[in-house]
């Protein structure tokens, strides 16, 4: 399949673009979450928590709009993912709501037992929803059955294959490493010496599923790999990913904990620009029945709204960047605890 | 139970535990530029205190609302995904709009708004605070503008697609000013000023008669009685125009609001039962007056429920009820803030303890009326999920089971339930720590 730059893709780019900002965004929020019960002491956790305080829910503002976006340019690939992957859905709202007041929550009350729940509760359910994400990803790679009416045919349970959950495992490393490299980065003394001793352990972990994912992916999914056979320029996306990848314990090792946080936001933008080129122009990948898939012509809304959402989107997006680095801005340098704080 | 049926109680339940937080962000939301640009203008030290403690309610609302937001964009696809399919080339477009426009300006300025204070210059942060009072407001506008135009659809055609017809849009204006967007949204705006007023009022009374917080109660009271007086005339002015555009455009909808059967000059109820068996209604009548009210003349013939067959009418006695209801909390709302208004002019309002005990729980009577009046638009649209164009029996997932809705409802009504107790818990924490000397 050769690219062409009709609506159509560059709304399957826009999307993509949104969704990776959701990724590179929230995904240090998730993976904050994530290693929030390795620190032991109460203002450690403050710190954590602080650390993403201003930012998360700005960040998750890019799945609302992700999602409206999917909604309003492939209302069929929304529908059919959302109705079909019902339960995991319902599980991933559950982890996004107990991750919201569990931040909120969590420092409004000193009893010991008040704030030992909303960690846990901050911790699991930024664990519950990293994961479910990458299943969900791992999903659409593998493909899903879909019937001839382009519903979903299969079970809540076969969502949970062993590729999936490799996926999701991935994905959940990523938020993980890419999560500590943003705590490294806003945390100073003996508690960011103890968080950058994590770093590498996670750069590791992430590594070692990366390589896994990807060798089960050129076995198991050789159709991934159709679109780069076809266009070999592209393969400079997967290869930035992964120069960006090696590049991390580098800047690690030197210090330069911005540039390593700044190669692993790269890496997820790669990983997600990878995949993003290996099932163009597919949405939802019919597996098996490939011919009942979801793709960007067939799930497409009309080519009218799609002129409509990019005049909005080039009116909006610039401005929503432009106040989003300058907040990021405001707000940069190591966390102090003070009166507002959570 | 049927799959149509739970999941419209799933969405009900959860659109209006959402709908308990957006008004009180969107109204605070102007209470606080008022508030705050009050203490820019003033320099007294007053509204900043009052600033500083409404900013943190806010935060606590705002989060909650966040919360249980994301849940209503997943569930057009999860319970809905056939509506999704026929609606997305038009809804879908107003809900990306409300993320790109609305939700980034809100929560990314939400962030120097609670946590800026001591980062930005003062100007800066009152930038902030409107940015955020005017996301809160937009949010409302796209949102509005997705179910005006499942009331009142314009500015599309149908074309057949993939697996079906859908909707397409035309032209996107008609869209965005379809029939009842005007009246529709300055009615919700006035309901959620009416929200966060009666807030304000509720605190600041309880304040007053506890006698703590003097200064800062009896401030914030001035303010929020302006706007609740206000907020509940004009609230009696948009439910009229609305009431007058149903009139042209959901003739069913409005025979239902007054259990109107027969096409004929229409009265106006001001307590009634309907009885959906026998098509009549008892109870007390202005006669003519909703003809008189819609078009200016009693004697003029409004469309009855007779004009429409059986299984294209709307449940009238729930509608009727929940309809009145609305009207008579308004009115009681407009009673209770002129009576506030009334007071603060013969300089008695901060020592008429039986009226601020009044206002104390005058806080319930807009978030009543709130629900109500969504209760009576939506369940007053039904059968259909888009006026005239799909049946809500048509509109519901294919993909998913009983068994899915029952789970995810359980989960749901768990997950509310506990954080509304916490709600409830952790803003009576906050108004009892009252607001911080600043110093």
């Amino acid at each position: 399949m050769s690219l062409s730059f009709d609506l159509n893709t560059v709304w399957f780019l826009l999307v993509g673009v949104l969704l990776t900002g959701y990724a590179i965004l929230d995904g240090f929020d998730l993976g904050v979450g994530a290693i929030h019960l390795l620190a032991k002491t109460d203002e450690e956790r403050r710190i954590h928590i602080n650390a993403i305080g201003p930012v998360w829910d700005g960040n998750e503002v890019w799945l609302v709009t992700g999602g409206g976006a999917l909604f309003a340019a492939f209302p069929e690939a929304y529908a059919t993912a959302f109705s079909g992957f019902y339960l995991a859905m319902m599980l991933l709202l559950v982890g996004l709501i107990f991750r919201a007041v569990a931040i909120e929550f969590r420092s409004k009350q000193p009893m010991k037992w008040w704030r030992q729940f909303w960690d846990i509760s901050f911790s699991v359910s930024s664990v519950l929803s990293g994961l479910l994400v990458g299943v969900a990803l791992g999903n659409l790679v593998l493909g899903v059955p879909l019937g001839p009416d382009f519903e979903f045919a299969g079970s809540f349970l076969g969502l949970l294959n062993p590729y999936a959950l490799l996926v999701g495992l991935t994905g959940l490393s990523l938020f993980v490493m890419h999560g500590n490299i943003f705590l490294v980065m806003k945390t100073d003394g003996a508690l960011q010496e103890r968080l950058r001793g994590w770093v590498n352990r996670h750069i590791i972990l992430f590594v070692a599923f990366y390589a896994i994912t990807t060798a089960a992916t050129f076995g198991f999914v050789p159709r991934m790999l159709q679109n780069l056979k076809d266009n070999p320029l592209g393969f400079i996306v997967p290869a930035l990913a992964f120069l960006a990848i090696a590049n991390i314990p580098r800047e690690i090792h030197h210090g330069r904990d911005f540039r390593a946080f700044l190669s692993s936001c790269c890496a997820m933008a790669g990983l997600l620009g990878t995949y993003g080129l290996g099932v163009y122009p597919n949405l939802i990948v019919s597996n098996p029945a490939f011919e009942n898939s979801l793709n960007i012509y067939n799930a497409a809304s009309s080519s009218t709204t799609h002129g409509i959402m990019l005049v909005m989107a080039l009116l909006g997006m610039p401005i929503v960047i432009a106040y989003t680095v300058s907040i990021y801005w405001i707000f940069r340098g190591k966390v102090q605890l003070g009166a507002h704080s959570y | 139970m049927d799959l149509e049926l739970l999941s419209r109680i799933q969405f009900g339940a959860t659109i209006s535990f959402h709908y308990l937080f957006p008004p009180l962000s969107i109204g605070l939301g102007l209470f606080l530029v008022i508030m705050e640009g009050t203490y820019l203008r003033t320099g007294n030290p007053i509204y900043h205190q009052m600033t500083r403690f409404w900013v943190k309610i806010f935060g606590l609302i705002f989060s909650l609302g966040v919360a249980s937001g994301i849940v209503m964009e997943f569930q057009f696809g999860m319970n809905w995904s056939t509506y999704s399919r026929f609606v997305g080339d038009v809804f879908g477009s107003a809900l990306a709009a409300e993320g790109i426009f609305a939700f980034f300006l809100e929560s990314g300025f939400l962030a120097i708004l609670l946590f800026g204070w001591d980062k930005v210059k003062p100007r800066t942060h009152f930038i902030a605070t409107v940015c955020v009072a005017l996301g809160a407001h937009f949010s409302a506008i796209w949102i509005v503008v997705a179910n005006s135009w499942q009331q009142t659809p314009a500015g599309h055609h149908i074309v057949e697609h993939l697996s079906g017809p859908r909707a397409e849009i035309v032209d996107f204006w008609q869209v965005v000013f379809n029939p009842s967007f005007l009246d529709r949204i300055s009615h919700v705006y006035m309901g959620a000023w009416q929200s966060a007023a009666f807030l304000v009022l509720s605190v600041s009374a309880w304040y007053l008669l506890r006698n703590r917080h003097v200064e800062v109660a009896k401030a914030g009271m001035q303010i929020a009685v302006f706007v609740a007086l206000f907020s509940s005339v004009m609230q009696l002015v948009t439910g009229h125009g609305s009431a007058s555009t149903i009139a042209e455009t959901q003739p069913a909808k409005l025979a239902a609001f007054e259990g109107h059967y027969h096409t004929a000059p229409a009265g106006l109820y001001i307590l009634g039962w309907v009885d959906e068996g026998q098509e009549t209604v008892t109870g007390i009548q202005l006669p003519g007056m909703l003809s008189f009210l819609v078009y200016g003349d009693a004697t003029r013939s409004l469309t009855g429920l007779d004009a429409f067959p059986k299984n294209e009418r709307p449940p009238t006695n729930i509608v009727f009820q929940t309809y009145h209801l609305m009207v008579g909390v308004g009115f009681l709302l407009i009673l209770i803030s002129g009576l506030g208004f009334y007071s603060w002019k013969r300089g008695t309002l901060f020592t008429n303890r039986r009226l601020l005990w009044v206002l104390v729980f005058a806080v319930l009577l807009p978030q009543i009326a709130n629900q109500l009046g969504w209760f009576s638009a939506e369940i007053g649209r039904q059968p259909w999920i888009v006026y005239g164009l799909l049946k809500t029996a048509d509109a519901v997932s294919r993909s998913i089971s009983v068994g899915h809705v029952a789970a995810s409802l359980v989960t749901f009504g768990f997950v509310y339930l506990l954080l509304f107790v916490l709600f409830v818990y952790l803003l009576n924490e906050k108004i009892q720590h009252g607001p911080d000397q600043i110093g």
